[in-house]
């Protein structure tokens, strides 16, 4: 939990490595392995989730004492669902492509752990600046997550980045990875170089 | 014979969790012992099979003649806490060890893609009733069946020389990513 004397930019900053919602906190993976077959995928869908995650925190933080605790949760869900809502009609109206790219995944950002676990920890507790700091900085971690996670797999699994082609002729495109199979094992191998990442940084 | 299809295709080769990657949180967080798997496969099956029911009611009896379909996730998702409540309320009622066992994952059910996931999918794909009905136990079998699985595999992962950065989630996603590998296999079973 946050305390008062923690800097905005530490504030920020925490969602990027220290409290990474997918590497370290494993919040939000049913989207990190399902739409990274591809960056431009995992770039729309961080985008998306932040979008709901980042409009939700400033309504939340506002509406935090007059929710009544009992009923919070259904109270958030409800205010999430609305976000996730506009986010499908509007991807749907002006990017037709991605939105079709991302299926269901978008409505499911609606039971994304991540939005919901920040509303409960962060922005009931928080002012509506802070809250809207937290958001973007776990916004962004998760962007930086799917990015990377779609960049490898798009790179080894059909052997182009954001479409266009990074290898040439003489490499033959890892099947597997832009497969379910693939989207575990790469998820496994970088939730283990951020740990071991981590406790290298600890020890020096 | 199309139910059985239908059922066989949810639970083996369309597996929510190795192919859909819905539900994944609980996958990881509960799968560390067998007989709490077990529990908690049922208990989302339980809710899987009413919320198919329930939905398909509400979307085709309600949502529909009203032509208010932009309510969809916003009458599902309450549709899902109000059940998931439910079910807590039962379960701490009839087996309070259980209840202790489940612990917090009980109430994150609602937050459990694969619930909603089953929900969506059988608007999207135009099931009738008693397809949506099929559709959600066999959903739910496929996921009890992936969590046992995986909770068996762990159990001997702990007695396993495992690379320290590895441990915990690290090495659960690389398991998870062989066993996806191996229900692959089934791609071509039915072609639905």
């Amino acid at each position: 939990m946050a305390k008062k004397s923690i800097s905005l930019s530490k504030e920020f900053l925490k969602g990027l490595w220290d409290d990474n919602p997918v590497l370290r906190m494993l919040l939000g993976l049913c989207p990190t392995l399902a739409v990274t077959n591809s960056a431009i995928n995992g770039l729309s869908m961080g985008l998306a989730t932040t979008f709901v995650l980042l409009s939700s925190s400033i309504i939340i933080s506002l509406l935090r004492k007059v929710i009544p605790h009992q009923v919070r949760i259904a109270g958030y869900i409800v205010i999430i669902a609305t976000f996730v809502t506009v986010a499908d009609k509007f991807l749907a109206a002006y990017l037709p492509e991605i939105s079709k790219a991302l299926g269901p995944y978008v409505p499911l950002i609606v039971v994304n752990c991540l939005i919901l676990g920040r509303q409960e920890a962060f922005s009931s507790k928080n002012g509506v600046g802070r809250s809207i700091i937290d958001a973007l900085g776990m916004g962004l971690g998760f962007v930086f997550v799917l990015v990377v996670l779609g960049s490898i797999r798009e790179i080894l699994g059909s052997a182009t980045l954001f479409n266009i082609q990074v290898l040439g002729d003489w490499f033959n495109p890892w099947m597997i990875m832009i497969l379910p199979p693939g989207a575990f094992l790469t998820l496994g191998l970088l939730i283990g170089l951020g740990n071991w990442l981590n406790e290298r940084k600890v020890k020096i | 014979m199309n139910l059985l299809l239908l059922f066989i295709s949810a639970a083996i080769v369309n597996n929510f969790v190795l192919t859909y990657f819905l539900g994944i949180c609980p996958f990881v967080g509960v799968s560390k012992r067998v007989s709490s798997a077990v529990s908690m496969g049922l208990a989302v099956m339980f809710v899987m099979t009413i919320t198919a029911a329930v939905t398909w009611l509400i979307y085709h009896l309600l949502l529909v003649p009203y032509q208010i379909e932009i309510l969809e996730y916003v009458s599902f998702i309450l549709v899902i806490a109000s059940l998931v409540q439910l079910v807590e309320m039962f379960i701490k009622k009839v087996s309070k060890p259980l209840y202790d066992t489940l612990g917090i994952f009980l109430p994150l059910i609602t937050t459990n893609c694969a619930i909603l996931g089953l929900a969506l999918f059988s608007v999207l794909r135009e099931y009738s009733f008693i397809e949506s009905l099929v559709f959600g136990i066999g959903a739910g079998a496929g996921f009890t069946l992936a969590l046992v699985i995986m909770a068996g595999i762990r159990e001997e992962l702990e007695l396993s020389n495992i690379p320290k950065p590895f441990r915990g989630a690290g090495i659960t996603m690389i398991v998870a990513g062989s066993l996806a590998l191996a229900f692959m296999g089934f791609a071509g079973l039915i072609s639905m």
